[in-house]
Order: C-alpha cells, then sequence, then structure tokens
C-alpha cells in the first residue's frame, strides 16, 4: 500500500483539517502530510472562520460536522458568505440523512464519512479535481 | 522477537479487539514519524480517560442527562472508531442507543431501567478500554 500512494507535492495544494477531535486532528493531519499536502488543523467552525479572516486560503477544507462552538454546518455557510470558494468535503461518523441533506446544502463539494483513509481522501481529492488516477 | 511482535498484533484482531482502521493507522507510518502509531495510541487514551471521566462524574450526579451523556459517548465512539478499537466502538454505540431510548423514555420505571443499563455498558466499556490499554502497551513495547 506505502508504495501506491502518490505524492501530490508538486501540485502545492493546501488543506485545512477542521475537527475538534484530537485523534482525527492527528490522523487527517498526517493523511494529508502522507499525500504531499501542506495543511493547518483547527479546531472548530469558528477557527475556521477566524482563519480565513486572517487572509489564509486553502484549496480544500476537511470539514467535521459535529464540533463546539461552531458547528461544520453553520462554518460551511458561514464561509460560503464571505466568498470562499474553496472546494469542503464534509467528513462526518454516520449520520442522518436530513443531517447529511443540510449539511450537503450548507455547501460542501463532496462528503465522505469518517474514518478517513488514504483511499476515501484520494476519492475526495479525485471528485474534486486535485487528482486524476493513473 | 518480530514473531512475538506479529503473534501479539494478530490476537489483538481474532480477539475483536483492533479492527481494520488500525491497519490504516499502521499505513501511514513512516520514517519521518516512525511511532506515528504509538502517538496516536497515547493520545488516544489520553482523551478517552478525560471522557471517561466527564462520564464517570455525570453519572455521579444521580440525574441521568442523557443529551450530555450521548455528546460524550459520541465523542468517544468516534476517536476510538478513528483508531480502530473495535470492541470500544461497539460497548459506545450501546451505550448512546440506551441513551436515546433513555430520552424517549416518558415511565419513570422504564427510564430507570436504561439508566441501569447505561452503568453496566459503560462498566464494560472500562473493561475493554483498559484490556485494550494494556495489550496495546504490551504490543508497542514489544516492537521496540
Amino acid at each position: 500500500m506505502a508504495d501506491e500512494v502518490p505524492n501530490l507535492a508538486e501540485s502545492k495544494l493546501t488543506a485545512l483539517v477542521v475537527d475538534d477531535n484530537y485523534v482525527n486532528q492527528s490522523m487527517h493531519h498526517k493523511l494529508l502530510d502522507r499525500l504531499g499536502i501542506e495543511n493547518d488543523v483547527v479546531c472548530n467552525g469558528q477557527e475556521a472562520v477566524d482563519v480565513h479572516c486572517s487572509g489564509r486560503n486553502y484549496d480544500l477544507i476537511l470539514m467535521d460536522m459535529d464540533m463546539p462552538v461552531m458547528n461544520g454546518i453553520q462554518a460551511t455557510k458561514r464561509l460560503r458568505e464571505m466568498g470562499i470558494e474553496s472546494k469542503i468535503a464534509g467528513v462526518t461518523t454516520r449520520a442522518k440523512e436530513e443531517e447529511m441533506q443540510e449539511f450537503m446544502e450548507a455547501g460542501l463539494n463532496d462528503f465522505q464519512e469518517k474514518p478517513l483513509t488514504i483511499s476515501k481522501l484520494l476519492s475526495i481529492l479525485h471528485k474534486l479535481d486535485f487528482y486524476v488516477h493513473t | 522477537m518480530q514473531r512475538q511482535v506479529a503473534l501479539i498484533k494478530q490476537s489483538l484482531f481474532d480477539q475483536g479487539y483492533l479492527d481494520e482502521q488500525f491497519v490504516e493507522l499502521e499505513e501511514l507510518q513512516d520514517d519521518a514519524n516512525p511511532n506515528f502509531v504509538e502517538e496516536v495510541a497515547t493520545l488516544y487514551f489520553k482523551d478517552s480517560a478525560r471522557l471517561i471521566s466527564n462520564i464517570e462524574q455525570a453519572l455521579e450526579r444521580g440525574s441521568f442527562d442523557f443529551n450530555r451523556l450521548d455528546n460524550y459517548m459520541h465523542q468517544f465512539k468516534g476517536s476510538s472508531t478513528s483508531i480502530g478499537a473495535s470492541k470500544v466502538k461497539t460497548e459506545c454505540t450501546m451505550f448512546r442507543e440506551y441513551c436515546r431510548v433513555g430520552n424517549a423514555e416518558v415511565f419513570s420505571l422504564f427510564r430507570t431501567c436504561d439508566e441501569c443499563r447505561c452503568l453496566r455498558t459503560f462498566k464494560q466499556l472500562k473493561k475493554e478500554h483498559a484490556t485494550l490499554r494494556k495489550k496495546l502497551e504490551q504490543y508497542f513495547q514489544a516492537s521496540k
């Protein structure tokens, strides 16, 4: 498996991990690192909004749904209202149909069920046109 | 020694303590981060100890706040799923189900039954969590 992992460092992609869970933060950060994607980590939706207000921008945002202070749905809506056009992928544990609908309608480009794996992340990148399978 | 490590690891899977998500975690370990799996496991046990303490405090208060308990358990389940802690994840799922049923329960007698189920499940969860911790510590020690 390790030999098949593509290195996307040349594409100079950047990503933001938005998750309140420390284990998930560590894993998602490492997943992105492994693919050569420079990334930052924040703990909730409000911090995701704040980091964009400070002028940072990312190609991809991995947005958890359930977070304190500001959840993923609220944060996604807020970022879109701010004119942020980054690709946003919702990353959730199994949620109800209506919750998923609400999350998508907030402005997601894709979603995946947790836990994220390399193959799920590649699927996101492929769907959002950041990566082409060879 | 390597055979011993392999045997310990295999038994963790055979006995259902770990699932394939742990393999995904191991795939992320490389020369740049040779102790990544152990670091994540350490983070998990530190975080889950905090959650266990929060849940214990919530249960000691006497009146069951199912919403609060479910919220803690949601976090616990999330971490357990990410690390591949299969048995712990199962207990979290059961606990959340009892919270969901208990929250909807109108009759106090049945609600008390749900509270008992929550307590029993939490006891089992702590047992599985402690066993996993011990076994993973053995595994990481043997891997050095």
